[in-house]
């Protein structure tokens, strides 16, 4: 299994031995991967069509609903929570991160930016809701319900006084470019955040 | 009955019959100081004895899990569905041993079987024994059959409950526990159920207490209430809604009070056929089973420490529609394995059928199921 750009990053992050909770796992890939390096923990993951993949790939998948919390698990009790390309489907965003943080020592997030200016251009010009390769679906049936920018999740991050430790900000060819680094609100089309608890 | 035996069909099958000597202290404080273990088993033990799987029967259950017994029989043992050559549970790789527990009414010693103090039938006497009772018997069958670990216990409903009691009491000797449409524990509504379902039997004139062979009779009408109850406890209002609906046997409403709806039919002809087969004082012995169990009793009603020394692997699976055990039940297992950091996966499948839903061919369940079962028979190669 291949893993997608933002995987990459993400493991790239993560050091060997950690133990990690994966929230929408799929099926399982990014685990998988992960395991290698001696690196385990759970994916959670609320469609069980991938379960088979992920048991083949030996990977621990529990069917749960992100959308109900993480009250199953302790603060705390792992060293990173991944969230990958989920944040936008989520019911509350706020209170899954809250969760995330609460739970892991660190948390990794990974979304679509929303302000693409390829989105920018379709909703300004073309006077439409932005479809694109990452958010495929039409407004009325997207799983989506809540995208956001760079700059909307940034200032969630501070709202809810969440360390950013590392950002990267890429296309989907993985290709940083002068653009990107200057204006990555505009550029870039996957963000990943590792985020941590401020505690005064 | 069979034309022919299909080619993912264990076959004609035997059962077997083991006697043990070794006394067996009950958790009542009783003794049995022997005991017979009727048995099945499919496909072959490997030279390490690496290969064999464990069944374990819920309720109602038995020895036959798979296969026939003679080419006259009407159905297949009871999770036919599951068993056999390139099945979930294949038995070109794995050795599949299933028994009838003690306390059963299928061969086993139980109500029915004779009481060597007295020479009679132990009836309402057979001491009443538990699950972790039935773990320690079922752990004399496998040092008998030289089996030292499971690759894995596998059970649905108190079934499951058997195969968590295996990884709870005996860590060392299972490597997976599967462990489907179970609960840590019955609630007060599944407790009451069974309270009716035991008044039923126990208020039939024809219980004598508990002797009614001596007096050559059967409790038929309360056994028959009894599983009348525990089948609608086993389907959900929309399984029975598809299979019956309203229709009415003879179109008309008849204004009385014979059966008229086509359910009232199936439930009659569901408990008149059950009581042919089986035996009311296991039933009573059965739901007491069930009554009991609460591993976490022995842990000061704390799950995670309960399953803390677990060492197995675990794959827990709910339905649902599945209302006597619903997946919130399987749901505190999983987190207390979690909580614990214990290896384990936990799907909750799609189902309308209820709690029945874990004898069901249902593709879902038997691609995670059966892929779960590929990966350690996987392991075992390595």
């Amino acid at each position: 299994m291949a893993l997608r750009v933002d995987q990459q990053i993400i493991s790239d992050w993560i050091p060997d031995g950690a133990k990690v909770l994966d929230l929408g796992c799929g099926n399982g890939s990014l685990l998988k991967h992960l395991q290698q390096r001696n690196i385990t923990g759970y994916g959670l993951e609320i469609d069980n069509s991938k379960f088979a993949e992920c048991i083949e790939a030996g990977v621990n998948v529990i069917q749960a609903d992100l959308d109900e919390g993480l009250a199953q698990f302790a603060d705390q009790s792992f060293d990173f929570v991944i969230l990958s390309q989920t944040l936008q489907a989520i019911q509350r965003p706020d209170f899954l991160l809250q969760e995330i943080v609460r739970v892991g020592k660190n948390g990794i997030i990974g979304f679509p930016n929303f302000g693409h200016w390829q989105c920018r251009m379709q909703l300004a010009l073309g006077g439409k809701m932005p479809v694109s390769k990452t958010l495929p679906n039409a407004w009325f049936e997207t799983p989506n319900i809540h995208l956001c920018t760079i700059k909307d999740f940034e200032n969630l991050c501070d709202d809810y006084q969440l360390n950013v430790l590392n950002r990267s900000i890429v296309n989907h060819n993985n290709k940083d470019s002068l653009g990107i680094r200057c204006l990555p609100n505009l550029f870039g089309q996957v963000a990943i955040y590792r985020v941590q608890k401020q505690y005064d | 009955m069979p034309e022919s035996i299909p080619a993912d069909s264990v076959g004609l099958v035997k059962p077997s019959t083991i006697h043990i000597d070794t006394p067996l202290q009950l958790d009542c404080g009783k003794t049995l100081p022997s005991y017979d273990l009727v048995y099945e088993t499919y496909g072959s033990l490997n030279e390490d004895g690496s290969n064999a799987v464990l069944i374990c029967h819920a309720l109602s259950g038995d020895h036959h899990a798979a296969g026939y017994h003679a080419m006259e029989d009407r159905k297949p043992g009871w999770w036919d569905t599951a068993i056999g050559p390139g099945k979930a549970i294949d038995t070109n790789h794995f050795y599949v041993v299933c028994l009838n527990n003690l306390g059963g009414c299928k061969g086993s010693t139980g109500p029915n079987t004779i009481n060597p103090e007295t020479g009679e039938l132990y009836g309402p006497d057979f001491p009443i024994v538990t699950v972790p009772d039935w773990v320690r018997s079922q752990a004399m069958l496998a040092d008998q059959l030289g089996i030292q670990q499971w690759a894995a216990v596998i059970g649905g409903s108190l079934g499951g409950m058997q195969a968590l009691q295996w990884s709870i009491s005996l860590p060392e000797r299972v490597r997976h526990a599967i462990v489907i449409a179970a609960a840590p524990k019955l609630s007060a509504q599944n407790i009451a159920f069974n309270e009716v379902a035991r008044t039923a039997i126990k208020s039939d004139p024809d219980f004598h207490d508990g002797y009614y062979i001596k007096h050559n009779t059967l409790p038929r009408q309360g056994l028959g209430l009894a599983r009348m109850l525990g089948h609608i406890t086993y389907l959900s209002d929309e399984a029975m809604g598809e299979k019956f609906g309203r229709e009415l046997r003879n179109g008309a409403i008849q204004y009385g009070y014979d059966v008229e709806f086509q359910i009232e039919s199936y439930l009659r002809y569901q408990s008149t056929s059950f009581v042919e087969r089986f035996d009311a004082n296991t039933y009573l012995l059965m739901t007491k089973a069930l009554d009991y169990f609460d591993p976490a009793q022995a842990f000061n009603d704390d799950l995670v420490a309960t399953v803390k020394n677990i060492q197995a692997k675990s794959l827990i699976i709910s339905f649902t529609s599945d209302w006597r055990f619903s997946p919130e039940r399987s749901k505190e297992i999983v987190n207390a394995m979690l909580a614990a950091g214990k290896s384990v996966c936990y799907a909750e499948v799609e189902a309308h059928q209820g709690h029945d839903a874990f004898l069901m061919p249902i593709p879902r369940y038997l691609e995670i199921f059966g892929t779960y079962m590929q990966q350690i028979a996987a392991e075992g190669v390595k």
